[in-house]
């Protein structure tokens, strides 16, 4: 670990706060991550120096905002290791990005004796949106399943029976929200490949937390959230292939994705700007790119190791300590994110427990309500970790669980 | 812990551990439905109306602590009152869980649920079976939610 880690919750002015009259545990990172002070600094330093729309504009404020705005989808380029910035468009967020998927490739792509395969595991955002575009064409939706039991793995021995000529895209999670599985993305890319498929990857939860190399991945589209990963909320990206970008008509129309319009046709601009219609998220763009400067500075695979190592420590507490409990997805090789049951109590009760000892929790179907009937729950807990996140926390989450196990049993 | 024994009073922890009438009644010819699906809350609820007077009430169905022993004490409750007693009981109850006044007047085991006051996320938790069983007791028995917007 570099010299960005010491003193790193410092840069993290809200994790310095008693919530319940206790010091703040913030423990669900993989529903929103804190931001540090350097992306709250971008934001305010263009609202108070550099507000103007991008594009077109001559004076020297329009010119900074579009410099701030296209210097970001560069380093967005670099953070995923795309072919150029080009294969950057901005959203504002994974769900969005997803959507744009759906729509702008799958109306023009996919029909009636198609289908869409995406496995059991998807979060609702890289659900629904091929649910629609399977409404919307009469393709047929197919699942790769996982294994039976709590590891949550994919059943990679069905991944041939499932992944045949007819599936004309694969979507699926790098890391999953509830299970912590960090599934093998490259190599399910490669397979889609053989078959033709062009794949679509849920990085909501892995772009913050690893290294990520869409070239090495071998995907054709990543979709990505900037709040989970120390940016502002409302912003995220979607990265795609430029060959198959320049060949999607656009999704939304408006101010700034055309090229020319008459009264009645117009003609687009190339991509990316083709799908950036009407005047862009810009302050939360180039705070977003803060962000990933700030995660490079402190080095992903730091990240990610930290991330490992807390989610072992707590995996092992928790098993060890608090009787009674069932957690999910696998104990080695997993992200930051750990969902349990505690036996006979339900989640919001733990959530609420926990919250009165100042650690905050999330509670629920975690946006997976068919995973979590396929496991046979109706909620989990999940505590989720990041890079602020400390040892002496895990302990406390423990006692917290010990403590909320044994009063539901008196 | 002073809040949270507020909120998982004795009272709360023993139903929720043991609901009192959990099953289907046979005799049932009103039957209720909540549905909170940020929460996962579910609920069936089991009317036997005879004229304007709940005979016989239960339910199942699964969820939180408190979701769980406020449709337990609700059955207690609304057995053998009228229509309209069983909507000034609720009346009651949602005055207490919304702004934790007890009616020290009709003092009853659900006072247990006054805590919830200081837990505005949990109001809809309490609430739901008692939507549900009141709209069947009056005719209406399409499902109900107690979540809004923004919960």
């Amino acid at each position: 670990m570099n010299n960005a880690w010491k003193n790193l919750r410092a840069d993290f002015p809200i994790l310095n706060q008693k919530v319940n009259g206790k010091p703040l545990v913030y423990l669900d990172n993989a529903a929103t991550s804190q931001k540090p002070q350097c992306v709250i600094d971008a934001l305010t330093h263009y609202y108070r120096k550099d507000n103007a729309n991008v594009h077109r504009g001559i004076h020297a404020l329009s010119l900074r905002a579009t410099t701030g705005y296209e210097s970001a989808r560069e380093r967005a380029a670099k953070y995923l290791n795309a072919t150029e910035p080009g294969e950057i468009v901005f959203t504002a967020g994974t769900t969005d990005s997803i959507n744009l998927v759906a729509n702008a490739w799958g109306d023009e792509n996919l029909k009636k004796s198609d289908v869409i395969l995406l496995t059991e595991m998807e979060h609702h955002s890289n659900l629904v949106p091929w649910q629609l575009l399977a409404r919307r064409t009469g393709a047929k939706l197919r699942y790769l399943p996982i294994v039976a039991g709590d590891t949550g793995l994919l059943d990679l021995a069905q991944l041939a029976k499932v992944l045949t000529p007819e599936v004309k895209v694969f979507a699926f999670t790098h890391v999953s929200n509830t299970l912590g599985v960090i599934n093998p993305a490259a190599e399910l890319c490669t397979a889609a490949k053989k078959v033709g498929a062009l794949t679509v990857i849920d990085a909501a939860q892995s772009a913050g937390h690893m290294p990520l190399d869409v070239r090495a991945l071998g995907c054709d589209f990543l979709a990505v959230s900037g709040h989970k990963m120390c940016g502002p909320t409302g912003v995220g990206l979607l990265y795609g292939r430029k060959v198959l970008l320049d060949a999607m008509p656009p999704y939304r129309g408006g101010g700034s994705m055309i090229s020319n319009v008459e009264y009645f046709e117009s003609k687009w601009a190339p991509a990316p700007a083709k799908f950036e219609a009407g005047t862009p998220n810009i302050a939360d763009v180039i705070a977003f790119a803060r962000a990933m400067d700030y995660l490079n500075d402190l080095g992903r695979e730091a990240i990610a190791q930290h991330d490992e190592k807390l989610a072992a420590l707590a995996y092992a507490g928790l098993k060890a300590e608090v009787p009674g409990i069932r957690i999910l997805g696998p104990a080695h090789h997993r992200s930051g994110v750990v969902s349990f049951d505690l036996k006979g109590v339900h989640a919001h009760d733990v959530v609420t427990m926990a919250d009165q000892e100042g650690i905050a929790l999330r509670g629920g179907h975690h946006c997976n309500q068919p995973l979590m009937k396929k496991l046979g729950l109706s909620s989990t807990s999940r505590a989720s970790f990041y890079l602020y996140n400390t040892e002496t926390e895990i302990d406390r989450l423990v006692k917290a669980l010990q403590k909320i196990s044994k009063f539901f049993a008196s | 812990m002073q809040d949270l024994t507020d909120l998982y009073q004795s009272v709360i922890l023993d139903h929720n551990r043991r609901p009192r009438n959990y099953k289907v009644l046979p005799a049932a010819n009103r039957v209720g439905s909540g549905n909170n699906p940020m929460c996962g809350d579910q609920i069936t609820v089991y009317v036997q109306l005879d004229g304007d007077r709940l005979t016989d009430v239960s339910f199942q169905g699964s969820g939180c602590a408190i979701s769980q022993a406020s449709a337990s004490l609700m059955t207690l409750n609304l057995k053998g009152k009228t229509v309209a007693e069983a909507e000034a009981i609720y009346a009651n109850l949602h005055r207490m869980v919304t702004t934790g006044k007890v009616d020290e007047d009709n003092l009853s085991d659900l006072a247990a649920l006054a805590g919830v006051h200081q837990f505005p996320a949990r109001i809809k938790c309490a609430t739901l079976s008692w939507h549900a069983a009141l709209n069947a007791a009056k005719g209406d028995e399409k499902p109900v939610t107690t979540e809004k917007p923004g919960d």
